[in-house]
């Protein structure tokens, strides 16, 4: 009762008993976490709207809403609908006899990697005494030991200590996590090395010193959850300290449109990119978000071309701190078609080297990292998965800002709910879990390491899926050999 | 010497540092047996504070000077020389509370429930975690080795 912040369990004196407002109530399990003696179930209330296959209980509940408000209905997190989950038709494959699988425990698995552009071939020079230098330049790249990072989540859409969480367990891990466009709390600056710098369309926070606070900086052109829309924090959401970092009056809208104003053109993306390589001094990897949308693969191509070293492609079911409902669930593609076709098509313009590919969007466990890897990427992003991690029970109300596990508000009596400590230890478990399983798998399939697994589409096959499907995602079905 | 650290930044004053330390007052320290079963219950030795958004959960500092000590005419208030920790000794004394006016922090407590005697914080000396740290579920109490 005392812990809710919705109000949905009160203390009646006169019956001297607690009772709940289930109507208040978000789901979000925590008062059933913290209860020592498990008193407390949250449980699904079955009321009384008919569940009919077309007219669900949650088109109905919307209409009634929209009809008392006459506004757009909000929503958090990544899509719920029911949509096909392709990662979950796609099956691994594993060595037998004729190949040798490998031990992870007892050999060595190379899941490192790198992300950033590599050149297209190495130069060497050979002094006189014989000693060998590399000839060729090395684009700035960053060092990933586990082909996990964490997503671009902004100061304002979670807490600090939430940020502090990820950042911690980045650095333990050796990988990075992301400011989103939030700007950035001067508790961050020290984890450049494990920073990724965000630069949307809003500009908050973003100055020289910005850009070269972290070890790579990404243009954010769009969101998976909002394909096409900006963002908008509500003034009153903008304390003290969150129009320190946005550098936006206090109590003032911080309003991200929904384009760059700069940025109507793959030139004009160039023009950025470039402008950002120039203030951080060619020493950093410039990447570009985008969403998966239809005409994705011509997009990274130019996204590519236009300089940027890396391209995170968001997917249908990537998660937002608030949404209209309307666009989480109906715009974009699934991102096992995004990666497929956008690392087929850099293949084909002979570019895929010139940029790596980071995938996004409800990436659930170590094997949606692999299928993804197989089917092309580089690397994922996880922001769901990493509040999970926290505590997150995806109640889908952090738009509300009043989340009770301290991560998706600023309210100082729920921040303190999220001990960092504890945030980095889990977070930093959960990638390191990940890493034996990946490494448990690439051994039974006898690859040794994770490199030899992006865009291996052979380690593939679809279960149930139909044959353009299947020629989209470039894998064979299941049962046909090699 | 081990001493609880308090944390108040993390403190959520959930209170379950109070009822997990009146169960380690009892013996059976289940939970649901203690609060059902046990006819008089203990007080808790930690205290939750709360103003707004600070609380933090405050027991025995066990401090270097400690004014209890001082305030003790019995002499049954005194330092424990195995953990430096300051305990009363029960049959000592008379439950004239001049520890309970002397103690700065407020945190030694009137016990009407059994005899006269005071009741304070004894870090858990014959369990091995104390219950309120044990039972902190964001580790605002902690439990932590200080040099003498």
């Amino acid at each position: 009762m005392r812990v809710c912040s919705y109000g949905a369990n009160f203390y009646d004196e006169n019956a001297n008993r607690v009772y709940t407002e289930n109507t208040k109530c978000v789901g979000c399990h925590f008062c059933e976490a913290i209860c020592p003696t498990e008193a407390i179930t949250v449980r699904k209330n079955d009321f009384d709207i008919r569940p009919l296959a077309h007219w669900t209980p949650e088109h109905l509940i919307g209409i009634m809403k929209q009809a008392e408000t006459g506004g757009v209905l909000l929503t958090s997190m990544g899509n719920d609908r029911p949509y096909f989950s392709y990662f979950d038709r796609i099956v691994l494959n594993a060595s037998q006899v004729t190949n040798p699988s490998i031990d992870p425990l007892r050999e060595p698995m190379e899941i490192r990697t790198y992300i950033g552009r590599k050149e297209e071939k190495l130069e060497i020079e050979e002094d006189e005494d014989g000693t060998v230098k590399l000839k060729t330049e090395i684009a700035p790249q960053l060092k990933l030991e586990v082909p996990v990072m964490f997503t671009a989540m902004s100061y304002g859409s979670i807490s600090l200590n939430a940020i502090l969480s990820l950042a911690r367990a980045a650095r333990t891990v050796g990988t990075f996590f992301n400011t989103g466009e939030g700007g950035l709390p001067k508790e961050l600056r020290e984890f450049k090395d494990n920073m990724i710098v965000q630069v949307a369309s809003g500009r908050f926070g973003v100055s020289a010193d910005y850009l070269n606070a972290g070890s790579a900086v990404e243009i954010k052109i769009g969101q998976g959850a909002k394909p096409g829309i900006g963002g908008h924090l509500p003034g009153e959401k903008v304390t003290e300290p969150i129009s320190e970092t946005r550098m936006i009056p206090v109590g003032t809208d911080a309003l991200s449109p929904a384009p760059h104003h700069d940025i109507y053109s793959i030139e004009d993306l160039r023009q950025l990119i470039y402008a950002i390589k120039e203030a951080t001094r060619y020493e950093k990897p410039v990447g570009v978000k985008i969403a998966a949308v239809h005409n994705v693969a011509p997009i990274a191509a130019g996204a590519v071309r236009a300089g940027a070293d890396y391209i995170v492609i968001d997917g249908i079911r990537g998660g937002t701190g608030a949404a209209p409902k309307i666009t989480r669930d109906h715009v974009g593609i699934p991102i096992e078609f995004a990666v497929a076709v956008v690392d087929q098509r850099l293949r084909e313009e002979g570019i895929r080297h010139m940029a790596s590919i980071v995938v996004a969007g409800g990436i659930r466990n170590s094997a949606d990292v692999i299928k993804a890897i197989a089917l092309g990427a580089d690397a994922v992003y996880i922001g769901t998965a990493a509040l999970i991690s926290l505590g997150c029970h995806l109640c889908q109300t952090c738009y509300l800002g009043k989340c009770n596990w301290g991560i998706a508000t600023q309210d100082p009596k729920l921040t303190k709910r999220l001990n960092p400590e504890i945030g980095a230890r889990r977070a930093a478990n959960l990638l390191r879990a990940w890493a034996h399983e990946i490494k448990e798998i690439l051994g039974g399939m006898g690859i040794n390491a994770i490199e030899s697994l992006r865009g291996n589409r052979e380690v593939l096959r679809g279960v149930g899926l139909h044959e353009y499907e299947l020629k989209l995602l470039g894998i064979k079905p299941a049962g046909e050999a090699w | 010497m081990r001493r609880i650290l308090i944390r108040e930044e993390y403190c959520m004053g959930c209170k379950l540092c109070e009822i997990n330390c009146v169960a380690a007052q009892v013996e059976t320290g289940n939970l649901i047996k203690v609060y059902r079963y046990v006819p008089e219950l203990p007080e808790p030795n930690v205290i939750v504070e709360e103003h707004d958004y600070v609380t933090f959960a405050l027991q025995c500092r066990n401090c270097d000077d400690p004014s209890c000590l001082k305030a003790c005419m019995t002499g049954a208030m005194h330092r424990d020389p195995k953990t430096g920790a300051i305990r009363v000794n029960q049959e000592k004394c008379v439950g004239c509370w001049m520890c309970v006016m002397a103690c700065p922090f407020g945190v030694i407590r009137r016990n009407t429930k059994e005899k006269k005697v005071a009741s304070k914080c004894d870090l858990c000396a014959d369990r091995g975690t104390p219950g309120c740290v044990e039972g902190c579920p964001n580790e605002a109490l902690v439990l932590v080795e200080v040099r003498e």
